[in-house]
């Protein structure tokens, strides 16, 4: 319990200090967003809008304590201004209506990738030496190495442009009525296919690897030897016995890729103009919407502490040693 | 990471001896297939960058051909849709490419290795104070972080620079800490604090020598870093775009539809470059920690070996 309230304590203090970041950006960076926005829209600014930018960017009077408590009791209440480029809509409105894609294409590739690559993990350490563990490795660090945006335009050049077995953009095609219809649906995942295939294309190497390094430790241990010495089954010692024991690490992986789905398949995003936060954070920075831009950087950044925040939850009860310490 | 963690310093403990440099870690490197496959890679990369001028002298990014012509013996990788020469900006683009992610991973490494010293050697207070900050650094989403503070900043090469190494060090001052960790509890460090070394001449020449295997890592796997997030900087019109890089390179290929023309000739040569400079790190990253950590060599029988890796 203690340990908990420490980790809570901590990522309340990370969550604090983003806000901050977000706080002060606007007021003490070189150059002025402000005319940059009056430029760009040239006067066609509705008063709420200037007002709403005034308050976020701190060009009014007050000092800087007030128009900063001001700004933390406005998150802490999820008031985050309107949005410049969506106006009239809420800031939290936009978010709301794009996070939902971001989670679905993120936490799909993610499950696979993980799924996929602890597996490949075990076998080759399993096997020392094997097939697996000899030809997978280099090619997925191979793999790896590409930015995962440029694979992500390759796919779309292959299957999109030339095969075209898949859709080019967006996340259903337009026309399409929302709703659970079994029509709806499959656009929908017709559309996942290409983004999410690329995602875990890039990442399951190291997942693997990871898991081999790990399990490659375990297997060393007196009671694998042990575990075999009394003729269990091969399969049994590999998952109960090794691989259960190897999996923290990727445990705690899987928590930083939660973190990650929100705020990392951005560019695939933006390759695919997947109508995701990642996708939606771009617009905004090209549309100088500062509100947009700030709500979205807390959001994700909120999403990656407590993704964090839960993964410590579960590690206590796997690993008792981390309650010792 | 986890690798890096199990990693064991391969060193002898005498202060003396480790002030040497390690005769059979830079062996076992040139030996090792992966680490000179992948330095020969690099080689080729450096000695492209620097010979550029000489090999396409002038603006790489002028107008010269035709828009959009396929790859052909005049124009080697074709031509962009504005008809600049493809092999000359590829070529040229790795001058910027490699400039920033050297620089970049030097810089992360550098702070990386200050703020972990700093924590393992002084411990208490100002190893809490500045671990908290670390891991704060650590956990604020990477890339979103780089686009708020790139639309911040004005845009040029600096910002980019600057936005890399705010975002990158942390990662890499985690791992030193924990290396020098290990090593300050060894008896020499203890025997130096005793006759009365300063801190500055402790950490940097009794500690700092023993972790040579692990500052390399790191500093390999910042310069990926930095290569790959100022190609997705740039990818997003982030960057500077009135330079020649990879990542501007391919921002020019999406935004003037090389994709949906078909001109896969533009966008293939600097993705391929990224991937193939990225993958040469990496494999030499692989090769130090091969010849650093014997439990990771090609070994058919796995051999028992002490019970501390598990972690």
């Amino acid at each position: 319990m203690r340990f908990i309230l420490r980790r809570l304590g901590f990522y309340l203090i990370a969550f604090w200090a983003s806000i901050t970041l977000n706080f002060l950006l606007p007021r003490f960076m070189p150059g002025d967003p402000v005319s940059r926005m009056f430029a760009r829209t040239q006067g066609k600014m509705q008063p709420e809008q200037i007002d709403a930018l005034r308050k976020l960017l701190g060009v009014d009077d007050r000092p800087i304590w007030e128009q900063y408590i001001d700004y933390l009791h406005n998150i802490v209440t999820g008031n985050m201004g309107i949005s410049i480029s969506r106006f009239p809509a809420p800031v939290t409105e936009v978010i709301a209506a794009q996070i939902g894609w971001t989670l679905l294409l993120g936490g799909t590739a993610l499950v696979i990738a993980a799924v996929a690559g602890n597996l490949l993990g075990i076998l080759a350490a399993w096997r020392r030496g094997g097939a697996i563990d000899s030809a997978l490795p280099p090619v997925l660090i191979f793999i790896g190495s590409f930015p995962y945006f440029w694979l992500a335009m390759g796919a779309l050049y292959l299957f999109g442009v030339v095969l075209g077995w898949s859709p080019l953009r967006h996340a259903f095609t337009d026309g399409v009525e929302p709703g659970f219809t079994w029509e709806f649906l499959s656009d929908v995942g017709a559309h996942l296919v290409l983004p999410a295939l690329t995602i875990v294309l890039v990442s399951i190497g190291g997942w693997m690897l990871g898991m081999r390094n790990t399990m490659i430790a375990t297997n060393s241990e007196d009671y694998i030897t042990m575990a075999g010495a009394k003729g269990l089954r091969p399969g049994r010692i590999m998952f109960r016995y090794a691989a259960r024991n190897a999996m923290l690490p990727s445990v705690t992986s899987f928590g930083m890729g939660l973190g990650f789905v929100v705020g990392g398949a951005m560019l695939t995003e933006v390759v695919f103009a997947y109508p995701g936060v990642g996708y939606q954070l771009l617009n905004a920075v090209q549309g100088l919407d500062y509100p947009l831009m700030q709500g979205l950087f807390l959001t994700i950044t909120a999403a990656v502490l407590l993704a964090n925040f839960l993964v410590d939850i579960l590690y206590v009860r796997l690993d008792p040693r981390v309650r010792s310490n | 990471m986890t690798t890096a963690i199990l990693k064991q310093p391969s060193e002898p403990t005498e202060p003396t001896a480790a002030r040497k440099p390690n005769r059979s870690f830079v062996h076992g490197l040139i030996t090792n297939k992966k680490a000179l496959g992948g330095m020969i890679v690099m080689l080729v990369f450096i000695a492209l960058a620097l010979l550029a001028p000489v090999l396409f002298p002038g603006d790489p990014s002028r107008i010269t051909a035709m828009a959009s012509l396929e790859p052909s013996p005049e124009h080697w990788l074709g031509t962009t849709a504005k008809g600049q020469d493809v092999l000359a900006l590829t070529v040229h683009g790795s001058r910027s490419s490699l400039f920033v992610g050297l620089t970049v991973g030097f810089a992360s490494t550098f702070i990386g290795i200050l703020v972990g010293l700093a924590s393992a050697y002084f411990g208490k207070f100002i190893d809490e104070a500045l671990s908290l900050v670390t891991n704060v650094f650590l956990l604020l989403p990477g890339l979103p972080l780089l686009v708020i503070l790139a639309a911040f900043l004005p845009p040029g090469l600096g910002t980019v620079i600057l936005v890399l190494v705010v975002t990158g060090w942390a990662g890499s001052a985690r791992v030193l800490r924990s290396q020098a960790l290990s090593i300050r509890s060894k008896d020499f460090v203890a025997a130096a604090v005793v006759s009365g070394e300063r801190a500055g001449r402790i950490m940097f020449r009794e500690i700092l020598p023993n972790m040579a295997s692990i500052v390399m890592g790191t500093l390999l796997a910042c310069v990926i870093y930095g290569i790959g997030a100022q190609a997705g900087l740039e990818f997003l019109g982030l960057g500077d775009v009135s330079t020649v890089s990879w990542g501007n390179n391919l921002f020019w290929a999406g935004n003037e539809g090389a994709l949906l023309t078909g001109s896969w000739w533009v966008f293939v040569p600097s993705g391929v470059c990224i991937a193939l400079v990225a993958f040469a790190l990496s494999l030499i990253n692989y090769a130090v920690d091969e010849v650093t950590n014997p439990r990771l060599r090609k070994i058919k029988t796995p051999k028992i070996t002490e019970r501390s890796a598990a972690k």
